[in-house]
């Protein structure tokens, strides 16, 4: 246990001197609400998005935003980079298992995606009079769930990816999959009914966020979405398997 | 008593036999060179000692343990540098020095660590903005943070500049003395004639010969080696015609005549006797970097 928080405190400080992930993944989802929250148009109901006003229903579209850089980006560059570079190699020669620093990371990937989301429901409750998620344990089970799954998925392109090069080219397509199934390129309401429906059980899950925040539904109240509890279930699902096999499948060197 | 203990090893990849058969010991409180050609099998001899792989077949103890079953306990007392092995880019030295320091149950001072590298003004420095040397030193500081009864060091001193690598080689020595069983492993001949008490020769993943330095230059044989630049062109054959020669090579202007017995004396006689000078005249003693390529029949890579 101590060494994994010696670990922990070591990787936060890693993070932290990282200005990119930092602003990419913590900082810039608030950020980029405001801004558009900047706009008088944006902040009006509309009937488009379900009786509220676009900020409203982007505002977890922003929050998938930098959880898909934490999870999608941030993990698995850093885990193929210590591989590649042996740094994962000389911790095995330690009485610590490399594990122990995989373990590290997921956790320090978790607190910025917990801060992450505090700024965004923090910025758009003070700033944008966005009310606090109504229904607050579904949205923390759905941000957890979501936010595992999708950290799963970027723990297993770190597991198997040969070389830096490919982790990163491919957890950058899976990011750019993620975010267009969450909606965040375009709104929901002009996607294919099918596509809306997967996108469902996409992580980090932007519908059934959106839901447990706002209490509309992502496509814009018009198609009533699959049960919220189901889409978090089959993410949670996703998550196991997904991150059950990134266990199996790891390579050390 | 045997700190190491090496026996029969095996151990392939695929199609690919890296280790043959290797079998050495190690004893307490020497530096214990494994010398041979790049790909010979020495890294992953290393592995093997240090259970980050396991062996196919053979024995190996390290301190009476077995590194694959005792792992943690190994861990514990075996420092480890090993090639190709970093750190974060942004962490600094005196980070990774107490996060090190913490994994182990006897911990070094880091401080005086530090200070014997010449470190301590690095402390606040992050891992990427070090020099090759200084990186290098951080590694064998880690390698010792957690004072261990052995420690493994492989090519250490790839990659340093001269004076670098003379201050390492202090270091080793350093180590050694203060009661550490060093096991180095090198391709840098002077390296190992400078430190290793004894040296086991591998080559195609096999030990092909285990001795002190100064064992392995006699086991080639007491032969000299003469050079010299010609004033005018000499016919071979009346060099190789001596009983005392044994080679003549020529190596752009300069002949290299290689022999036994009172070579100098032979060879000077007949140039006089054909009225030739011999400028630049040298004599070389056997070393070992002859001794490892008569012993493993191939030139360094």
């Amino acid at each position: 246990m101590h060494a994994l928080t010696r670990l922990t405190i070591a990787e936060v400080r890693l993070f932290l001197r990282d200005p990119v992930s930092v602003f990419l993944g913590v900082l810039f989802p608030a950020a980029l609400l405001l801004g558009l929250g900047a706009i008088p148009a944006l902040r009006e109901p509309a009937d488009e998005f379900g009786g509220v006003p676009f900020v409203e229903a982007w505002a977890p579209a922003a929050l998938a935003l930098g959880l898909g850089i934490i999870a999608l980006q941030q993990i698995p560059v850093v885990v193929a980079t210590y591989r590649e570079r042996g740094v994962l190699r000389r911790m095995s020669t330690t009485p610590v298992h490399p594990s122990a620093m995989l373990a590290a990371q997921l956790l320090v990937a978790l607190g910025a995606a917990v801060v992450a989301g505090a700024l965004v429901v923090a910025s758009a409750w003070l700033v944008l009079d966005v009310p606090l998620p109504q229904r607050p344990l579904e949205f923390v089970a759905s941000f957890v769930v979501g936010f595992g799954a999708l950290l799963a998925l970027g723990t297993l392109i770190a597991a198997v990816a040969p070389s830096l090069r490919l982790a990163t080219g491919l957890a950058t397509f899976t990011y750019v999959v993620a975010m267009f199934a969450g909606g965040v390129f375009l709104p929901q309401f002009l996607m294919p009914d099918a596509l809306v429906r997967v996108s469902a059980y996409v992580p980090p899950g932007v519908q059934a966020l959106l839901e447990s925040w706002s209490g509309v539904a992502a496509a814009g109240g018009t198609a009533a979405g699959p049960p919220l509890m189901l889409q978090v279930g089959i993410m949670a699902l996703l998550a196991v398997v997904v991150g059950g096999a990134a266990a199996t499948l790891f390579r050390w060197e | 008593m045997n700190i190491i203990e090496v026996t029969n090893l095996h151990k392939r990849y695929g199609p690919t036999t890296a280790v043959e058969d290797v079998s050495f010991t190690v004893e307490a409180g020497e530096i214990f060179g494994i010398l041979g050609p790049n790909g010979a099998g020495k890294t992953t001899t290393v592995e093997c000692l240090t259970g980050l792989r396991a062996p196919d077949r053979g024995t190996v103890s390290v301190l009476g343990l077995d590194p694959r079953r005792d792992r943690d306990e190994l861990r514990q007392r075996v420092g480890v540098q090993l090639q190709e092995s970093r750190l974060p880019d942004r962490q600094t030295v005196g980070e990774a020095m107490d996060l090190y320091r913490s994994f182990y149950r006897r911990p070094a001072d880091g401080g005086r660590l530090l200070e014997m590298l010449g470190l301590t003004d690095k402390r606040k420095a992050q891992y990427r903005t070090l020099s090759g040397g200084q990186k290098q030193r951080l590694a064998i500081a880690l390698a010792l943070v957690g004072s261990p009864e052995v420690a493994v060091l492989d090519e250490l001193t790839t990659g340093l500049d001269p004076q670098a690598r003379r201050e390492t080689w202090d270091l080793v020595e350093h180590v050694r003395d203060q009661g550490v069983t060093v096991v180095l492993v090198t391709h840098v001949m002077d390296e190992a004639e400078r430190l290793c008490d004894r040296l086991a020769l591998i080559d195609g993943g096999r030990v092909t010969a285990l001795d002190t330095p100064a064992g392995l230059v006699e086991r080639v044989g007491a032969q000299h080696r003469l050079r010299f630049r010609p004033a005018e062109a000499v016919d071979d054959r009346l060099l190789t015609d001596l009983p005392e020669v044994s080679a003549v090579q020529h190596q752009g202007a300069q002949l290299v005549v290689t022999g036994t017995g009172n070579l100098v004396q032979a060879v000077t006689s007949v140039l006089a006797q054909h009225h030739v000078v011999a400028h630049d005249l040298r004599v070389e003693q056997a070393s070992l970097d002859d001794a490892f390529l008569t012993l493993t029949d191939r030139r360094i890579p």
